[in-house]
């Protein structure tokens, strides 16, 4: 019960933030909920899958669209500042 | 007069911004959440409603450049504003009503009489050891029951990746100033801080232990939970990460296009030619020879194994290409 009330805030709040990395990582917290639902669900196979798309390679994938596209200024910042 | 102008302007902007923005949103959501409520003329409303968000949507841009002109029509503006506000709460709200509605007539969870305890899945759980040798039932089912499905799948990602390769590769071969600019900006690792002494060292001790997991989860997807699919992905996320850690340059001494096109046809026409003829005879089932062997034994299952190898060599691939080419445009 508890985990599905944070998978409906996790999911409220990736619409709600301003900020797109911030609602990137939610969507990776929500994508972990969600496979510990599927172990209590008794579908390994599911959570397997859950976690290793889900939470890893699809936020892989956002992040670089995201610095592809130049969302994230505050980290380009500080890389042209460090070299 | 216009320095006059344009601050009245300004400080209305602002002001029509934050009335926008701002603390009225709550007003009129909390105006909006009686409507669906009422619920009954949903269908009539949810005919209208597209077109008003294209007016909407088409109404917004004016407001961006048109800043100038939202003195002399700065009314319509906020009208459109508004109602372009309150139909997409509106939207919204009747959606998540209609799914709502929807869920409620579901059979509850668990129950024994839902319409998907058939014989189908009866016959899968009862007999699917013996036909298929494979002790995880899960797999047993995808991959030789239903391995048409899955053929499909792995045929999706392929596409998948060929689009990505068609949208984002940036081809050197035309050798001409424009593309070598185009490839230079396009490898952002230029920007980065190179040989991450960290990075390596976590590299080092985690992609040995993520690529042998994941060549676990495929090789037991017949035994225990995983399968290709999964096992290809945790694969394909170990590749991602020794190549964040090393650089393109270590991992193009094994893994280039043309070893990713070998593998990935490799895997697709195996996979097509074992199945085949099941597949043309209306997935009558085949002998294929292979002994199904003792259940828990590694090399059991007949053709599971070997399908399963296929699925996760085409999913690491398929992820890794999709990480190279979003970072170079090529492979």
């Amino acid at each position: 019960m508890i985990l599905l009330l944070s998978l409906v805030v996790c999911g409220v709040s990736v619409a709600f933030m301003k900020d797109l990395l911030t609602s990137i990582v939610i969507f990776m917290s929500y994508s972990l909920i969600m496979c510990v639902i599927w172990v209590l669900l008794q579908s390994p196979d599911l959570a397997i899958t859950e976690a290793a798309v889900g939470a890893g390679v699809t936020s892989i994938l956002f992040f670089v669209t995201l610095k592809k596209i130049r969302a994230i200024q505050k980290e380009g910042r500080h890389e042209q500042a460090e070299r | 007069m216009s320095r006059l102008r344009d601050d009245y302007e300004n400080s209305w902007w602002r002001r029509f911004q934050g009335w926008v923005d701002g603390e009225t949103d709550l007003l009129a959501e909390g105006m909006e959440i009686r409507v669906p409520g009422s619920g009954k003329e949903d269908p009539l409303g949810e005919g209208k409603k597209p077109d008003v968000q294209e007016q909407g949507r088409h109404s917004k841009p004016a407001a961006g450049p048109g800043r100038s002109r939202t003195v002399y029509n700065g009314r319509g503006i906020r009208y459109f504003r508004r109602f372009y506000q309150v139909m997409s709460v509106f939207l919204c709200l009747s959606i998540i009503f209609v799914l709502l509605w929807t869920v409620a007539y579901l059979p509850a969870f668990g129950n024994a009489g839902n319409p998907d305890n058939n014989e189908v899945s009866a016959r899968y759980i009862e007999r699917g050891l013996q036909e298929t040798g494979a002790v995880n039932i899960v797999t047993g089912m995808i991959l030789d029951y239903r391995a048409f499905d899955t053929f499909g799948e792995s045929c999706v990602l392929f596409i998948a990746s060929c689009c990505v390769l068609v949208l984002l590769r940036i081809d050197a071969a035309e050798g001409d100033e424009q593309a070598r600019k185009r490839l230079a900006e396009a490898n952002d690792r230029i920007f980065e801080p190179k040989n991450d002494i960290i990075l390596q060292k976590c590299a080092c001790i985690l992609v040995p232990l993520i690529l042998v997991f994941g060549i676990y989860i495929v090789l037991n997807g017949h035994l225990s939970p995983g399968g290709g699919f999964s096992g290809g992905a945790v694969l394909g996320s170990g590749l991602i990460l020794y190549l964040n850690a090393f650089g393109f340059g270590k991992t193009e001494r094994f893994f280039t296009e043309k070893v990713y096109r070998r593998m990935t046809l490799g895997a697709l026409t195996f996979y097509c030619l074992a199945k085949s003829y099941s597949f043309f005879t209306g997935a009558n089932h085949l002998e294929s020879g292979i002994p199904l062997g003792t259940p828990g034994a590694i090399l059991s299952s007949g053709l599971i194994l070997p399908l399963n190898i296929c699925v996760g060599l085409v999913v690491a691939c398929t992820m890794y290409a999709f990480y190279a080419l979003f970072r170079k445009g090529g492979m």
